[in-house]
C-alpha cells in the first residue's frame, strides 16, 4: 500500500457525497410511503400513516402482477440455469474460431437493448401464432440471462482442475458420475450465484417484458402504469418493501461471500 | 468437441450441444432473423398477409428517412446517450482509482456493499425516485425554496437535463464496476514506480493507470451507451414531449399504431447503433469481445 497523501480527504469527501447521491434518493421515495399526503414527497411533511401499505396490501392488482413476477422469474431460473451451464461446459471444451464466434453470439444479448429482444421475440412467436404473453416475456428474458450465467459458470470453471475428471474417468467413474460427483459440486457456487442473479435480473426487467407480456402484469409494469396514470405513495410503499427485501439479499449474499472466503483462507495449503 | 465426447459420453455431451442450440437458435439468432426479414415487409391487415401485396420493400426504412422528426430523436438519442457515458466515465474514474489504490482495504467491503444496495434496486424505481425529487412540488423545489437559493419553483421535468440525471444515476454504476476491476488489476508498485520516477500525477494517470484500464473503460463505455440509448423508463418517466427518445417512438409504432413492421425497422435501427458503437469502442480500445463481457 502507497502512503497516505495530503490529498485524500478528497477522495474521501468525494465517496461520501457519491454514496449521498446514490442513497438519498431511495431514502427520500422510501421516506414518503410514510407520509400522510396526497403526492409522495418528503417535504413537507403532513403527518405519519400507514395507510399507503394498507392500500398496497388491498390493491388485487398488486398481488395478481407479484404472482406473475415470481412466475416468471422461476421459470427463467429453471431455463437459464441449465441453458448457461451447458453453454459454459460446452464452450470451455472448444478453442480457436469456433470458440470465438460462438463466444461473441452468446454474449450479444447482453449487449443489445432490452427493448430489441422484446420485440424480436414477439415477432418470432407471432408467425408461429403464439399470443403474447408471460411465457414470451420468460422466453425473451432467457435468451440474456443465460449469458449471464454461462459467463459466471465460465469463470468458475477456470480454476478447475480437469486432472480431477481424467482420475475419476480412470477409476472407472461413468460419465454421468464425472458429472454429479466433480463438475457440478465445483461449480455449485457459481451456479447458486447465478440463479439468484437470474431471478433478480427476471423480477427488475421492464424493457423486455413491456413489448411481450400482451395483458399481463408484473411488478414493474404494474409500477410503471400506476407512475403514469395519477401517481399515489402507495407506490413508494412497494418501493420501500421492495428495497429492503433487495436490502437483506444484498447482506445475506455478503455474508454468504465472506463465509466462503475464511473457509478458503482456513483449507491448509492456502497462505 | 472430442475432448467433451469423451469426457462426458455422448448422451450428456448431446444434451449440452441441444440445450446451447436451443438458446442460440431459438431464443437468439431466429428472433433477430425475424426481426431483420420483418421490418422489410410491409403493414397489411390479416386478410393480406401472404397475398400479392406482401412484398419485400425499404419502405418501412424510407418512413425512417424521410421523417425529419425521427432522424431528429435519432441522432438527440445517440448524443445524449454518448455525453450520458462521458459523464458516467469522468464521475466514475476518480471512486475507481479510490476504491482500489487509496481507500483501505478493509472499508472497501462495505463500499461496495453500500453500492450494491442502489444496483440491486430496479431501474424503475430508481427513475421514480428521481421522478419524486425532481418534480414540481417534489423536495428539491422545497428545499431551494426554503434555502432562499431560487424564488420560484423550477419545472425540471422537462427537456434534456433530468434525463441525464436519471441515466446517470440509473447507469453509473455499470461503469464504476468494470473500471474498478480494471484498475485494481494493476501492480500499484508500477504507480509508484512512476511516482518515484518524477512522473505528475496526471501523467501517471494518462500514462500508466489510464492504458491498463482500457478494456474496463471500454466495457464500461459499452454497458452505459447502450443501456442509456435502450432506455424507455428513464425518458419516459422524467421528461416531457418536448424531448423524446428514440426507445418511445418505437413504442409507438408497436403499441399505438400496431404497425410492428415498421416498429420492427426502427428496432433494427437501434440494434444497428448499438453494434457499431460495440465496434467502435473494440476498434479504439483495441480490445476483444471477450475483455468486454465479463
Amino acid at each position: 500500500m502507497r502512503g497516505r497523501k495530503s490529498t485524500d480527504w478528497l477522495f474521501h469527501l468525494y465517496m461520501a457525497l457519491f454514496l449521498l447521491f446514490m442513497l438519498l434518493p431511495l431514502v427520500v421515495m422510501g421516506g414518503a410511503a410514510f407520509n400522510n399526503s396526497r403526492f409522495p414527497s418528503v417535504y413537507p411533511w403532513v403527518g405519519f400513516t400507514d395507510r399507503w401499505f394498507v392500500d398496497l396490501w388491498q390493491d388485487d392488482r398488486m398481488w395478481v402482477a407479484f404472482r406473475n413476477t415470481i412466475l416468471v422469474a422461476l421459470a427463467v431460473v429453471a431455463l437459464a440455469v441449465p441453458i448457461g451451464t451447458a453453454a459454459a461446459i460446452l464452450i470451455n471444451s472448444l478453442s480457436g474460431k469456433l470458440r470465438s464466434t460462438l463466444y461473441g453470439i452468446m454474449v450479444a444479448p447482453i449487449l443489445t437493448p432490452g427493448a430489441v429482444i422484446g420485440i424480436s421475440t414477439l415477432l418470432f412467436w407471432n408467425k408461429f401464432s403464439v399470443p403474447a404473453g408471460l411465457h414470451l416475456s420468460t422466453l425473451g428474458q432467457a435468451s440474456y440471462i443465460s449469458a449471464f450465467v454461462m459467463l459466471l459458470v465460465l469463470a468458475r470453471l477456470q480454476s478447475f482442475d480437469r486432472d480431477l475428471e481424467e482420475a475419476a474417468l480412470d477409476l472407472g467413474a461413468s460419465h454421468a458420475q464425472v458429472i454429479r460427483r466433480v463438475l457440478l459440486p465445483h461449480l455449485y457456487p457459481a451456479i447458486g450465484a447465478a440463479a439468484a442473479i437470474a431471478f433478480f435480473q427476471s423480477v427488475e426487467n421492464f424493457n423486455t417484458t413491456l413489448f411481450t407480456r400482451g395483458t399481463y402484469d408484473t411488478l414493474t409494469v404494474y409500477v410503471f402504469s400506476r407512475v403514469r396514470s395519477g401517481i399515489t405513495p402507495t407506490i413508494n410503499a412497494l418501493a420501500l418493501i421492495l428495497i429492503s427485501i433487495t436490502m437483506v439479499a444484498v447482506v445475506w449474499y455478503e455474508i454468504a461471500r465472506r463465509h466462503a472466503a475464511r473457509r478458503l483462507e482456513r483449507l491448509p495449503g492456502a497462505d | 468437441m472430442n475432448e467433451l465426447l469423451r469426457r462426458y459420453g455422448a448422451p450428456l455431451s448431446g444434451l449440452f450441444v441441444l440445450l446451447t442450440a436451443f438458446w442460440l437458435l431459438v431464443l437468439v439468432i431466429l428472433p433477430y432473423v425475424y426481426l431483420f426479414e420483418n421490418s422489410f415487409r410491409p403493414y397489411l391487415p390479416m386478410v393480406d398477409v401472404g397475398g400479392p401485396k406482401d412484398v419485400y420493400s425499404f419502405d418501412n426504412y424510407l418512413t425512417f428517412f424521410q421523417s425529419p422528426i425521427h432522424i431528429h430523436v435519432f441522432f438527440w438519442t445517440i448524443l445524449y446517450s454518448s455525453f450520458v457515458t462521458v459523464l458516467c466515465f469522468c464521475i466514475a474514474y476518480p471512486l475507481a482509482y479510490y476504491l482500489s489504490k487509496v481507500a483501505k482495504s478493509s472499508v472497501v467491503p462495505s463500499l461496495f456493499l453500500l453500492l450494491m444496495i442502489p444496483l440491486w434496486v430496479s431501474e424503475i424505481l430508481r427513475s421514480f425516485a428521481w421522478f419524486i425529487i425532481l418534480s414540481f412540488k417534489g423536495p428539491l423545489n422545497y428545499g431551494l425554496l426554503g434555502l432562499g437559493i431560487i424564488s420560484e419553483p423550477i419545472r425540471w421535468l422537462s427537456g434534456f437535463r433530468s434525463i441525464i440525471v436519471g441515466l446517470v444515476y440509473t447507469y453509473v454504476l455499470f461503469m464504476l464496476f468494470p473500471l474498478y476491476n480494471a484498475i485494481q488489476s494493476l501492480d500499484t508498485n508500477q504507480i509508484e514506480a512512476a511516482q518515484d520516477l518524477g512522473a505528475p500525477w496526471w501523467r501517471t494517470h494518462w500514462r500508466v493507470i489510464l492504458p491498463h484500464a482500457k478494456p474496463g473503460i471500454a466495457s464500461g463505455a459499452v454497458m452505459v451507451f447502450m443501456l442509456s440509448a435502450g432506455s424507455i423508463l428513464v425518458p419516459t418517466l422524467l421528461a416531457s414531449t418536448n424531448s423524446r427518445w428514440f426507445t418511445e417512438i418505437i413504442q409507438q409504432w408497436m403499441f399505438e399504431s400496431q404497425d410492428w413492421n415498421t416498429g420492427s425497422a426502427y428496432a433494427f435501427l437501434l440494434l444497428l447503433l448499438c453494434t457499431v458503437f460495440v465496434s467502435v469502442v473494440m476498434r479504439i480500445f483495441r480490445v476483444r469481445l471477450s475483455d468486454i463481457a465479463k
